[in-house]
């Protein structure tokens, strides 16, 4: 059960490295999914914590809601990078982006 | 009748109404303005009406659907939760006035649906009783700030809404993951049953650490404040005033919820307050030097409010010996805050759209030109300088007076100094608005709609210098300050 | 409804509403404006009249409103505050004349007469305080009304004075912050009382921390009344118009300064124990020294303000250093200078303006045979100079008088030193003026003449300082006549000095 949480606690960290370390925003967006789906894993995998039959259903209950968090976030995120790079060519954020 | 309002479930109108009239506002486009300027107005009553209810009967606990915790998810309001609903409603007020005559036709069909999806979700997180909730209103708020706040289009905008939007989805994961270690913790997610059940352990501390460095992020409390300024400088004046005012103050609020119930009484350690009294002190002067040395009106305002929000972080330490004084202190100045920083916001709309821009340097008479901004302007600033009798006078001279107590002289002589520059960069516009600009501008109409909803918010947050006792008295409902946990 | 507990409220309304409608007005409604401005001036004087009358016959007037638990806002008039307040609306009623006549043509004169009415309400404000809260906003509040008028001319001079005269007292306004809330934690109250209140009861290991209060207020008042070395604002804000020199620049805003270092010497911390924490002694000295400072200072100005500016630098100390010397006959001298140095140094003022105006005089090298073109006008100005020298009969001889009898009477012969070396001083900085207007030839043409017909100049203009000069003499000849400021200033003298 931990080998899965770990997994999870893994990904956050792997999303977390690519969101600081890539300038492109499609990477940055990926990577916050990335993060996303760690912490839905450590939820569903902590969701058997007492050891019963019957796994505990309130995580499932939040990972559901947070998946459709999530993609609306995605979509919203997707749409104003599409917008940016219309506007600049360029689908980066650059330190010297204001006039 | 009477018993019809008592009993009528408010909160249930608080978050739905603005759901709903967003929702309309998105189908029928053509009656969008009317639609939300009259689901706004409804919402305010609703505010009302539920400030007569928890006055009467004390604390609100509604469970939805009958369900209850730890399945169903549970409303709750007391002082504090009605003081941020009356401080939204104030602003959304304001605001949505404001915004009647700001948006032109095609704008309009995309502000209104937004901000009233943002107005309930602000509203829903005031009244949430789990942390899980919390997470859902914290990240549809932030979604549809992000979007408001990339509404203009144009590059900086739009870069500016998409560093937000990073920030702002990066916080809450940090949060959430925090939450899934409560619930793995302790088994819920119900506030007031967490403060019953969680006890000081390594899962709490880290549990703490995450939730804090999210919220931290998502108030931008320096040094995570990179964010805010140019998302708030460039966003429509409307929108911005809506996030400086209540969006950064939301995450706050969950902030202190959280330590007073859950945190506080675990990790009584006074490293942590230190230390975010040493963040809330950095951010005092490193906001209001950045907003002194500024030469654009809005990113001004927006580093002002990285030093404001400062002011509320310097609670913590003063709290661990003076818990009710020093956060009362605290709300007042968030709440004087947001009125001030919403009219402010909204006074340099006017002087923008008067004058086709925001150097301070060539502001060109507005004081003779365009009185009202300036007046509005100039109240504002009054509050946010900390000047008698404005609300914001209140707010620091409650949190002096503990700070004398308590003989922590190194928050007397920041908050004097804070005071010092706000007052040196709010005069810095003033001055400048009675002078002529070396060459004459081109100069455009500012609808009285406009002009007087600035200058009605900005007179408020003036006049909540004289309500200090009735508002103190409604926070203090439920006693959320207090020690002891609250009762349901 | 007790007219007793509303009065100090309406002496504050009617001058902040009409300020308040006069905003609204457009700019071409002159008769409106000034019939609104007219009618506050009078209502308000009528108004202290009826306290004055009160007070004297022992009615108490006060009125209160919870701020916060345990924090009121308080409106009281007592005699300290009448005086205070019988000048400011005299002058006030006095100077709205004169500066409807000043400014007429000039632009944004609605702006100019709403933030006039409000450094008036301001004032008053700051007279009838009843605690040092109170006090404080309105002392806040006088700050923000004054900053429009220094700059009203928006020019970048203009601006810049501005932007120095708040560098100055915001940052006064901040250490009074400090020391009042300090002060307030100490005793859970900051209610003035005479012979001050309950502080003295207070243990003798607070003392340090009442020194240092002591001191956070002093500077605080220090810098609108400019005190040494926070008196740099004064000179730089004469770029503002006549009228906000004369009444503002010699009355209210100094003299709140001033007001406020007597109320916390008398009613906060009271004149013997003060005396005991040993902070009156270098009050007395800073007072004497910035005396002298200014005088010599007024002697190289060519600048006619200027040197006005320094000379009241000068003048307002002797408030200050009246109420050092901790005698009850130096407190005479130095409270009923508050009203002396107000009526002449306004006359002088109104005059300076005059030549302004008329003539386009600026400067006293300029000033040769003046007295000859405007000979009303000059012999206002120089009773003001005489009263300031303290040459008898005038109000400044009286304010002299008591201040050296007082410092004798407690052995602090020194005072007497500077009191003489002062009066020296503001001779040769007057003596040279008079005797440039009245013995010198005029010049063929004067900088920059205004016609006025027949008359020296507009009537409006040559009235207040007439009565503001006759006001000065009046004080002097008079000054043993019932409600004469010097009768006032015996029964503050009373109040703080003997107990009942």
């Amino acid at each position: 059960m931990y080998f899965y949480a770990l997994i999870g606690v893994g990904l956050f960290s792997v999303g977390l490295y690519a969101l600081i370390n890539y300038a492109h925003l499609l990477r940055k967006i990926l990577a916050l999914n990335v993060m996303g789906s760690g912490i839905f894993l450590i939820l569903i995998a902590l969701a058997k914590r007492t050891g019963e039959t019957q796994p505990d259903v309130v995580p499932h209950a939040m990972v559901i809601t947070g998946i459709v968090v999530a993609v609306s976030a995605t979509a919203l995120a997707l749409t104003l990078m599409l917008k940016l790079a219309a506007e600049t060519g360029r689908a980066e954020l650059s330190e010297k982006d204001r006039d | 009748m009477e018993v019809v309002f008592k009993e009528f479930p408010w909160v249930a109108v608080l978050i739905l109404l603005p759901l709903l009239g967003g929702i309309v506002c998105f189908l029928f486009s053509g009656i969008a303005k009317f639609t939300g300027l009259m689901t706004v107005f409804f919402t305010a009553l609703s505010v009302l009406g539920l400030g007569w209810q928890i006055f009467d009967n004390g604390v609100y606990r509604h469970a939805v659907g009958g369900w209850g915790a730890p399945l169903g998810i549970d409303l709750y309001a007391d002082g504090l939760s009605l003081l941020m609903l009356a401080a939204t409603a104030f602003v959304a007020l304001g605001v949505s006035v404001y915004s009647a005559g700001y948006f032109e036709r095609g704008y309009s069909t995309r502000f209104w649906p937004i901000w009233l999806f943002l107005l309930g979700a602000l509203n829903a997180l005031f009244l949430t009783a789990d942390i899980f909730n919390l997470y859902v209103t914290l990240e549809l708020m932030g979604l549809a700030a992000v979007a408001l706040a990339g509404l203009a289009g144009g590059k900086n905008a739009l870069t500016g809404a998409m560093r937000y939007l990073l920030a702002t989805l990066l916080g809450s994961l940090v949060y959430l993951l925090g939450v899934a270690l409560l619930y793995h913790g302790f088994g819920t997610v119900d506030i007031t049953l967490l403060a019953q059940r969680a006890e000081a352990s390594p899962v709490i501390w880290a549990a703490f650490g995450l939730i804090a460095a999210g919220l931290m992020l998502k108030t931008a409390l320096f040094p995570l404040h990179f964010w805010l300024p140019p998302a708030h400088g460039s966003a429509p004046p409307p929108v911005s005033a809506l996030l400086s005012a209540l969006v950064v103050k939301a995450s706050f609020y969950i902030l202190l919820r959280l330590w007073l119930e859950i945190f506080g009484p675990l990790v009584s350690n006074t490293d942590v307050s230190t230390l975010f009294g040493l963040l809330g002190a950095a951010a005092i002067l490193w906001g209001s030097v950045q907003a002194l040395r500024q030469t654009r009106l809005k990113l001004m305002i927006a580093y002002s409010t990285v030093a404001q929000i400062g002011y509320l972080f310097l609670a913590f330490p003063l709290a661990t010996a003076a818990g009710v004084a020093a956060w009362s202190a605290a709300m007042y100045l968030a709440f004087s805050h947001a009125l001030a920083k919403a009219a402010m916001f909204l006074a340099a709309g006017n002087m923008l759209r008067f004058g086709g821009h925001d150097r301070i340097s060539d502001l060109d008479r507005v004081v003779q030109r365009l009185p009202l901004a300036a007046a509005a302007f100039a109240l504002a600033g009054m509050s946010i300088m900390g000047l008698p009798p404005s609300g914001g006078f209140i707010g620091k001279w409650l949190m002096l007076e503990v700070a004398i107590k308590q003989g922590r002289w190194e928050i007397v002589i920041v908050m004097i100094l804070g005071g010092l520059l706000a007052a040196a960069y709010i005069f810095k516009v003033l001055g400048h608005t009675f002078t002529q600009a070396p060459s004459p501008h081109e100069s455009k109409a500012v609808p009285a709609s406009m002009e007087w909803s600035a200058l009605l918010l900005a007179i408020a947050a003036v006049l909540l210098g004289f309500l200090a006792i009735p508002v103190l008295s409604l926070l203090n409902i439920g006693n959320p300050f207090g020690i002891s946990e609250v009762t349901p | 409804m007790n007219w007793n507990t509303w009065l100090p409220v309406l002496v504050v309304i009617s001058s902040m509403l009409p300020g308040l409608i006069i905003f609204g007005l457009a700019e071409h409604r002159v008769r409106l404006r000034t019939i609104l401005n007219l009618f506050g001036a009078v209502v308000k004087l009528f108004l202290v009249g009826w306290m004055l009358w009160g007070v004297y016959h022992g009615q108490h007037f006060e009125t209160r409103l919870m701020l916060l638990p345990g924090l009121e806002l308080v409106l009281r008039a007592g005699p300290l505050s009448l005086m205070f307040i019988t000048l400011s609306s005299i002058l006030w009623l006095v100077t709205t004349i004169y500066a409807i006549a000043y400014l007429e043509d000039s632009p944004n004169r609605s702006r100019f007469f709403g933030f006039f009415s409000l450094c008036v309400t301001a004032t008053i404000g700051v007279a009838l305080a009843g605690n040092l809260i109170t006090f404080l906003l309105f002392y806040e509040l006088l700050t923000l009304a004054t900053y429009p008028l220094v700059v009203h001319r928006g020019t970048e001079e203009a601006r810049r004075a501005g932007q120095s005269y708040l560098r100055y007292t915001i940052f006064g306004g901040a250490l009074l912050l400090i020391g009042t809330v300090w002060l307030y934690s100490l005793t859970g109250t900051l209610e003035f009382a005479p012979q001050g209140g309950f502080l003295s009861e207070i243990g003798a290991e607070h003392h340090t921390s009442l020194i240092i209060i002591f001191a956070l207020l002093i500077a605080g008042f220090g810098v609108k009344a400019a005190l040494f070395p926070l008196h740099g604002w004064l000179p730089k804000a004469m770029v503002a118009p006549a009228p906000v020199s004369a009444l503002l620049h010699a009355v209210a805003v100094v003299k709140a300064g001033a007001f406020g270092i007597v109320r916390v010497v008398y009613d906060v911390f009271g004149v013997e124990f003060a005396t005991d924490l040993g902070v009156t002694g270098p009050l007395a000295w800073l007072a004497a020294f910035t005396i002298i400072y200014g005088s010599l200072r007024a002697l190289f100005q060519d600048d006619l303000k200027r040197r006005l500016a320094y000379s009241t630098i000068s003048q307002v100390s002797y408030i200050a250093l009246g109420v050092a010397i901790a005698g009850p006959i130096a407190a005479i001298g130095g409270i009923i200078h508050l009203v002396h140095q107000g009526l002449m140094k306004i006359t002088l003022f109104f005059c300076a303006g005059n030549l302004a105006e008329t003539l386009g005089i600026h400067k006293i090298s300029e000033m040769n045979g003046v007295g000859k073109r405007m000979p009303w006008t000059m012999a206002a100005f120089t009773i003001g100079a005489f009263g300031m020298i303290g040459a008898p009969p005038i109000a400044g001889f009286v304010s002299k008088w008591y201040l050296g009898t007082g410092a004798l009477e407690v052995g602090q012969g020194w005072v007497l030193i500077v009191l003489a070396g002062s009066s020296l001083l503001n001779a040769a900085y007057f003596l040279p003026i008079l005797h440039r207007a009245w013995f010198r030839d005029p010049p063929n043409n004067w900088p920059h003449e205004h016609d006025f017909g027949r008359k020296e100049t507009a009537w409006p203009l040559l009235f207040p300082p007439i009565v503001t000069a006759v006001l000065a003499l009046a004080a002097g000849i008079l000054a043993s006549a019932p409600f004469s400021p010097l009768e006032w200033g015996q029964i503050v003298a009373q109040r703080e000095f003997y107990k009942p």
